[in-house]
């Protein structure tokens, strides 16, 4: 590069483009050597595993692995009657070696989702497992007669391929009936559909609850002297700053029944015995609008700092009332800063996880905790991809209306 | 915003709403905070007021050796680390956004930022399923490099932000008066953009200092750090442990809160004086 800006150096004409573009090339390619190290550790710590994560979601799990015989097999049935002599003879073999190679316990689970007593039945089969047989299908039904039923077999050929939509399905209350196609779930094993409701309900109306709080703060922080309003600005920044756990363990106490909340409630005579604030919605609400207001009023804040207040101003000195005049001409320049701090506060609320664990009860769970329980508690990976990758989509999704909404400087100033 | 004397009636009163309406919000933001600091200094095992009497056992009882002072000292070792790692992958990033046009910036600026943005709980189950493939579970390699991950995206945004009135024709001047690069950045560069730098790595501080979701996942017993210590303590017997805790962590978000205030003052000098 420094030969190129040195004067000195004799320019012949004609490659003096050709040099210019060469450290234009140059200067990009050490911009682009800056990002790279960022940019490589990033997909590598987090794209990446979040991607092969995801794909959980449509893996449809050991079978093919435990059982490549009896699964290729299988895929070629029609499903009609039941499976050929030669997919006893395979399935019998491989359910013997699955015992070895510990892939049994895999294959029980991921077949219990199809039925919920098919573990029970590959262990008894294997208990009564001969080791030599000349007809394999007479000694399975033998064992136990649900072999001589085409279902059982179907629900195996259901764990065959590669790939399944079965957990997407899931996720959102459908399945694949018998003949292969899209059903609702029963009604009363329908779980998720209440699960993205209450995860909406409580994201939106936490979301509104922060505006109707957030706006009128902001408007007055935006219009007070600067003096003052930098002093009331840390009443909300000290809470912003500090640590989540502090303050969820601070609404516990607020509003547990012998807290804060309730004896000033008795003491002030509107209540005769404590009321249940905490281990409910009522707590995820406070404990949550208080985390993420700050989020609010500080885009809308540096919105409506921005406005000037002649416009205002204006509007009354033409006749306005002063409302008509808030209303039409202020309202409406603080747009974006209502959208920024919307969507942001919308985005970080249907993610929550810790808050509602702490301070809800189990009828609170947001999606993020089935994810994480799935994950833990069950090892049912394919559930909690599927339900991630609908709350990953869904967040995305928002983001990238949030970004065309409000321009890089904004969203830094803030 | 003062009431104009010639206001209505009417205007009267709803200015007053408006103000005590205000003050209440502000009361509901600052009350937690400052609800929980007293109970720290409670002679009794329980949180609730009125105080039983004064005492600092609970400060004893976090700062004496023992499951609180284990869990802060690995979050002093995690949170420092991955905020370096994070201030310096994010810095070097920053300034090549800057500091040339090349296709897809706008894609690998959003790559950039992402992790502020996908749900934690996605990002543990992520991490949880990577490091056990790789052997980095339930260590701290795998808990700081989780963090630098989440603090990332803070410095890359302020030091993006310092970056927008730089002039890097300074660079150039450097390099032309005989600077190696190295050089450049560090006698040129870097003392201008420190208050954004510094500011982004506060960030990325106090987020891992408060990160749980990500360390539930990832760390054992051994790694615990402050958060997942405060988690389970709020989970399984709530004590006034965790408000001298608070307290404790309380005092440290005023400090970092200042320290921003500062930067920030600063900031607008500088910038008021180029102008």
């Amino acid at each position: 590069m420094a030969s190129t800006l040195d004067p000195g150096a004799p320019a012949a004409q004609g490659n003096l483009k050709a040099r210019l573009r060469r450290a234009e090339r140059l200067r990009k390619l050490k911009a682009v050597g800056l990002v790279a190290p960022l940019a490589l550790f990033l997909v590598i710590v987090f794209v990446l595993p979040i991607g092969s994560m995801l794909l959980n979601s449509v893996d449809n799990g050991s079978l093919r692995q435990v059982m490549p015989a009896t699964a290729a097999s299988l895929q070629e049935w029609d499903g009609e009657g039941l499976p050929e002599a030669a997919t006893f003879a395979a399935f019998a073999e491989e359910l013997r070696d699955s015992r070895r190679g510990g892939g049994l316990g895999s294959v029980g689970r991921r077949l219990n989702y199809e039925d919920s007593g098919f573990r029970g039945l590959l262990m008894r089969t294997l208990m009564g497992l001969p080791r030599e047989s000349d007809d394999w299908r007479a000694t399975l039904i033998d064992i136990d007669p649900a072999w001589g039923e085409g279902v059982t077999w179907r629900r195996i050929q259901a764990a065959a391929p590669p790939r399944t939509d079965r957990y997407l399905l899931a996720s959102v209350d459908l399945e694949r009936g018998a003949d292969g196609e899209i059903q609702r779930v029963d009604a009363d094993s329908r779980l998720y559909q209440a699960v993205f409701q209450r995860t909406l309900v409580i994201a939106g109306g936490v979301t509104l609850i922060c505006l109707a709080l957030g706006f009128p703060l902001a408007y007055l922080l935006a219009t007070l002297p600067a003096r003052t309003s930098n002093l009331l600005m840390i009443l909300v920044l000290l809470p912003f700053w500090t640590s989540l756990l502090v303050r969820t363990a601070a609404w516990i106490i607020l509003l547990q029944s012998n807290g804060l909340a309730n004896q000033s409630l008795m003491a002030l005579g509107l209540v005769e015995s404590p009321l249940q604030l905490v281990f409910n919605r009522i707590g995820v609400f406070f404990a949550m609008v208080h985390i993420l207001l700050p989020f609010m009023v500080l885009p809308l804040y540096s919105v409506m700092k921005g406005i000037s207040p002649s416009y205002q101003r204006a509007a009354v000195s033409l006749g306005a009332h002063p409302f008509a005049a808030f209303w039409q001409v202020y309202v409406p320049q603080t747009v974006s800063g209502v959208a920024a701090g919307t969507i942001l506060v919308f985005i970080m609320a249907l993610g929550y996880y810790i808050t509602p664990a702490l301070v809800g009860g189990p009828a609170d769970q947001m999606v993020s905790y089935y994810v994480a329980y799935y994950t833990n508690t069950t090892n049912n990976w394919g559930m909690a991809a599927a339900l991630g990758s609908i709350l990953l989509a869904v967040t995305l999704l928002l983001y990238l209306v949030y970004h065309r909404l409000v321009n890089r400087k904004q969203m830094i100033g803030s | 915003m003062a009431l104009p004397p010639y206001a209505s009636p009417l205007e009267r009163v709803w200015f007053w709403v408006f103000r005590t309406f205000c003050g209440l919000v502000l009361l509901f933001l600052i009350t937690p905070v400052l609800v929980i600091i007293p109970l720290s200094f409670s002679s009794g095992s329980f949180l609730t007021y009125p105080l039983p009497g004064f005492s600092l056992r609970w400060y004893q009882e976090i700062f004496s050796a023992g499951p609180w002072l284990d869990s802060l000292k690995n979050s002093l070792i995690v949170a420092p680390l991955a905020t370096l790692l994070a201030m310096a992958f994010g810095t070097l990033a920053a300034v090549g956004l800057n500091r040339a046009e090349f296709p897809g910036k706008g894609l690998i600026l959003a790559l950039l930022i992402s992790p502020m943005v996908v749900p934690l709980v996605i990002v543990a189950v992520g991490m949880y399923f990577f490091f056990a493939e790789v052997g980095l579970l339930n260590s701290y390699t795998g808990l700081v490099l989780a963090h630098t991950v989440l603090g990332v995206p803070f410095v890359v945004i302020t030091v993006n932000a310092t970056l927008q009135g730089f002039d890097f024709n300074q660079m150039r001047a450097g390099a032309s008066l005989g600077a190696n690069p190295t050089r450049v950045f560090f006698d040129i560069v870097l003392p201008q953009i420190l208050p954004g730098v510094v500011s982004g790595g506060l960030f990325a501080f106090a987020t891992s200092f408060d990160e749980v979701v990500v360390a539930l996942f990832i760390a054992s017993p051994t790694e615990r750090t402050l958060p997942i210590q405060m988690f389970s303590g709020i989970r399984e017997n709530i004590s006034p442990a965790i408000a001298a805790m608070a307290t404790v962590l309380i005092l440290l978000s005023t400090l970092l809160l200042v320290t921003m205030e500062l930067l920030r003052r600063r900031g607008e000098r500088l910038k008021g004086s180029v102008e």
